[in-house]
């Protein structure tokens, strides 16, 4: 037996134009077996391409696909064991939830009353017995978004593909969704490519992310491993709030140019006389705005040269009265020189 | 605030509203009317007489059928050649993309007198001899743009990741056209169909270009009527046949695209 | 959960393949047939006129010679014809003129103070005879015009006989007949009749696209009512009328039944080019080249004044 789990999907050097645009560009990336994968960036970073380049609804310019060994780089999506949820979940309106779910089972001509039984297992995990009956447009929207997984999961396929499933939900249905989607995961146990731009949702949902920029990554990791030490300036600025710093800046308080940043949560507000121990950063500033988010508080401290350090406080004890009344007054910010983190500068 | 719309402006909506519908009211009227040399308002007996005449009159009758079959080949050719087009244009884009559909619709854009002309010209240059045929080509080459059109705009309105969610799940072309696609257009792909129907059915200009002597639609059939007003009563009876004819397949089509487009 | 599943596929599904494959000529083969049927058929027919245009009959045999002549067009531009052309354009100008007057009214209530119950039946009674029954449209103003017709009867049992013929002598709108079948006017209200949708419908789009708050914004500036009209909404709802003009205009220019159903004996450019088609086909030809021109003509003018953003 060997450790390492097996690759569900690989990318191999795979690009995607569309005319000039480069959608994604020489994607190398291995997913596992049963992970909770999410591709994580901004729209127009090639996380939803690098979706469809899996299911099959865009071809790879250049390069390989493989799912579990297999090269599926030509194959049609419906030759292919991946099933997918998409964003405006694509129900068909002119079919009842029963009849959509059934659909995949339907085409492949799966006998009746394995159907049923199939299609009564996966209503019953997304909880939707009772409502085989209605059409798509006499449900909510989170009741069509069950529907999407069921019909997808139906299928038992390999590897699910989900298209920013939870876009269009409200805040509340959205974290209750989460938390849902990761026991089904757990449940069925199959692989789960997650595609999202939102990072708190990619942070607490994933096994591993990939970040994605201009069609390329910038990094993968663990949710942990990319937050606590983001390789480029994009994933510490993408990914959570991040102060970059660089030249000048960088050399006033480390010493040295290389760009690194830090979070706001790790920094703490001093009085201005305050002494820095020889394992930490100091540097004197201004506070130039106050923001009361209610749980913490945000601060902007002005060290010189028009640049700004975001720092951001739990409101412990402070109430807003105490926490605005801090505007303009000189301050020292310290933190800890582990917190540092070196950072490739995209510019 | 919402203002009220003027008396002025009512008043002049309802005369323009009348001024549409009366004509055509009056000859259901008078094909109804005792009466057959003079057109007097209001007529002052009735009579269901002059639909028995008309229906026992043979000529009338072939006039009808043939009408019937005209319209029935060109809606089927005018489906398939409409649909086909409809799908290769509504996601495609290629050189030439506008020209095609400006070609599409040109047969409806300019007067049909252009297109009978047109034909009758081909028909003479190449020694093509007058048939039912080439009734029918005429016909269905203007109605293309009637399914096309309806076709093509319910495409648009079908998220496309349907198709694909359909081949996600299993489904080969074949099968998403089957399950996905045609149940989608379905009701529009009637709309269009009784839209050229209707269109066909009464069509006059085309026909009379490419049509042999002989071979008489009923609008030719009235057309031929209309000079001689003996045959007044029987050829107010034949337009309420068109008018009925045309009428029910346009209510049908709205109703088809009405329902849908409310969801 | 591991194992592959292989199925051979079926025969359907390889073809299907086959053209998932080839995006390019599974979208070649749709196009195909109806461009095949339009390009042969239509345009095929289009340059056959063309070609017939320049034929003429030779006048021994009274057969179509077929070798390159500018003489039928030398023949259709003698000043009888030009005459035809003048005559139909000038009346296909009124007409238009007519229809907007008339279409205006009723595209305004349909897009500003209908409700949706109410639009949709004015709607319907405007498609209906978009749509249907064209010759027994034409027909039934015969019913409504000619000497023992509807018009005559009323003004008769009011005793205003006379009335209809004062207006059946007067020039531009009269005629030399003795119905109102027979007048200019006559024609004017049947064109106006039959065409009077095809300019609803492009005006009621555009005032349907002109926003409720600029409505309220000129109000909110101080204007009156019938200067927002004039200086706000007319302007906006322009394009619109263009693009109506062009189906009411060209759709006359080209129209011969009404003038064989109504008519007033004088020649236009429709019955000009059906009576001459059973012995002169190139001039048939040549005549619908020239009304042709005449409409393209028209369409890059009102592509200038943004007829086609609002089609």
């Amino acid at each position: 037996m060997n450790d390492q789990p097996a690759v569900a999907v690989r990318f191999r050097d795979v690009s995607r134009h569309f005319g000039d645009v480069k959608a994604v560009d020489h994607l190398n990336l291995d997913i596992y077996d049963k992970e909770f994968f999410s591709l994580l960036g901004p729209s127009g970073s090639g996380k939803t391409t690098s979706l469809r380049l899996i299911a099959g609804f865009e071809h790879p310019s250049e390069g390989v696909i493989e799912l579990y060994g297999q090269n599926v780089t030509r194959l049609p999506p419906y030759e292919r064991d991946v099933n997918t949820v998409f964003q405006d979940y694509a129900l068909f309106p002119h079919m009842n939830i029963w009849q959509n779910i059934a659909y995949g089972l339907m085409v492949k001509k799966v006998p009746k009353k394995e159907r049923e039984i199939r299609v009564a297992d996966v209503l019953e995990m997304v909880r939707l017995k009772g409502l085989e009956k209605r059409k798509p447009s006499q449900l909510s929207g989170g009741q069509r978004q069950r529907v999407a997984l069921a019909r997808a999961l139906v299928n038992h396929p390999h590897v699910l593909l989900l298209d920013e499933p939870l876009g269009a939900l409200d805040l509340k249905l959205r974290q209750q969704m989460q938390i849902e989607l990761k026991a089904i995961q757990q449940r069925v146990g199959i692989t789960f490519i997650y595609v999202t731009h939102d990072q708190e949702e990619a942070l607490t949902m994933s096994d591993r992310l990939a970040v994605f920029n201009h069609g390329k990554i910038e990094q993968v990791g663990t949710p942990s491993e990319v937050y606590e030490n983001p390789a480029t300036s994009f994933v510490a600025s993408f990914v959570g709030i991040s102060n970059i710093l660089s030249g000048a800046a960088a050399e006033k308080i480390t010493g040295s140019a290389q760009p690194f940043s830090i979070r706001p949560e790790k920094i703490r507000i001093c009085p201005p006389d305050s002494t820095v121990s020889d394992d930490s950063c100091g540097i004197n500033g201004t506070v130039r705005d106050v923001i009361y988010l209610g749980v913490n508080t945000r601060y902007l401290i002005e060290i010189g040269d028009g640049i700004d350090i975001n720092v951001v406080q739990q409101n412990l004890e402070a109430t807003s009265m105490d926490v605005l009344a801090a505007r303009g007054r000189p301050v020292k910010l310290i933190w800890q020189k582990t917190h540092n983190r070196h950072v490739i500068n995209e510019g | 605030m919402p203002s009220k719309a003027s008396w002025g402006l009512k008043l002049a909506t309802a005369a323009v509203i009348l001024f549409l519908h009366f004509p055509v009211a009056l000859i259901i009227l008078y094909s109804m009317s005792e009466e057959t040399g003079t057109f007097e308002f209001p007529p002052r007996s009735f009579t269901l007489r002059w639909f028995e005449v008309t229906w026992e009159n043979e000529s009338f009758r072939n006039a009808l059928l043939l009408s019937l079959r005209v319209a029935g080949i060109a809606t089927v050719m005018a489906i398939v050649l409409g649909t086909l087009a409809a799908a290769a244009l509504y996601r495609s884009s290629f050189f030439g993309k506008d020209a095609v559909s400006l070609l599409i619709i040109l047969p409806i854009a300019l007067p049909g007198i252009v297109t009978g002309i047109a034909l009758r010209s081909a028909m003479s240059l190449t020694e093509i001899d007058f048939s039912l045929w080439t009734i029918v080509v005429g016909h269905a080459t203007f109605c293309i743009v009637t399914v096309y059109n309806n076709v093509i705009a319910r495409f648009r309105r079908t998220s496309y990741s349907q198709i694909e969610a359909s081949m996600d799940l299993g489904a080969s072309s074949f099968q998403t056209f089957l399950y996905v696609v045609l149940p989608n257009i379905a009701t529009a792909l009637l709309a269009g169909a009784m839209l050229a129907f209707a269109l066909s059915f009464d069509e006059i200009v085309v026909t009379t270009f490419t049509s042999a002597s002989g071979d008489e639609t009923l609008p030719i059939w009235i057309l031929n009527k209309l000079t001689r007003p003996r045959d007044r009563p029987v050829t107010n009876v034949a337009a309420v046949f068109v008018i009925a004819t045309t009428t029910i397949p346009i209510l049908l089509a709205y109703r088809f695209t009405a329902g849908t487009s409310e969801e | 959960m591991m194992a592959t599943i292989t199925r051979r596929p079926s025969i359907t599904r390889r073809i299907s393949t086959f053209f998932y494959h080839y995006p390019g000529l599974s979208l070649f083969l749709l196009l195909l047939p109806p461009l095949a049927w339009l390009l042969i058929v239509y345009i095929g027919s289009l340059a056959a006129l063309l070609v017939q245009s320049f034929y003429t009959i030779d006048p021994m045999s009274m057969l179509v010679k077929e070798e390159f002549t500018l003489s039928t067009y030398e023949e259709l531009f003698t000043a009888a014809n030009i005459d035809v052309i003048k005559r139909t354009v000038y009346l296909a100008a009124a007409v238009t003129v007519g229809c907007a007057v008339l279409a205006f009214p009723l595209a305004y209530y349909m897009a500003r103070y209908a409700n949706r119950r109410i639009k949709g039946l004015l709607y319907l009674a405007v498609m209906l005879p978009l749509w249907s029954s064209y010759l027994v449209r034409v027909y039934a103003w015969r019913l409504i015009l000619v000497k023992e017709g509807v018009i005559n009867s009323v003004f008769e049992q009011l005793g205003l006989g006379s009335v209809v013929e004062w207006v059946i002598d007067r020039p531009y709108i009269g005629g030399t007949g003795t119905s109102l079948a027979s007048t200019y006017l006559g024609m004017f209200l049947v064109f106006v009749y039959i065409w009077l949708p095809y300019m609803i419908l492009p005006i009621h789009a555009a005032l349907e696209r002109v926003p409720k708050s600029l409505i309220d914004a000129s109000s909110d500036l101080g204007a009156r009512p019938g200067y927002t009209f004039r200086r706000v909404i007319f302007p906006l709802a322009f394009p619109g009328v263009v693009a109506g003009s062009i189906f009411t205009f060209s759709l006359t220019l080209g129209d011969y039944i009404v003038a064989r159903v109504i008519g007033n004996s004088v020649f236009y450019i429709g019955p000009a080019v059906s009576s001459n088609l059973s012995f002169n086909i190139p001039l048939s030809a040549a005549f619908t080249v020239v009304s042709v021109v005449i409409m393209v003509i028209y369409l890059l003018i009102a592509r200038r004044l943004g007829a086609f953003d609002a089609l």
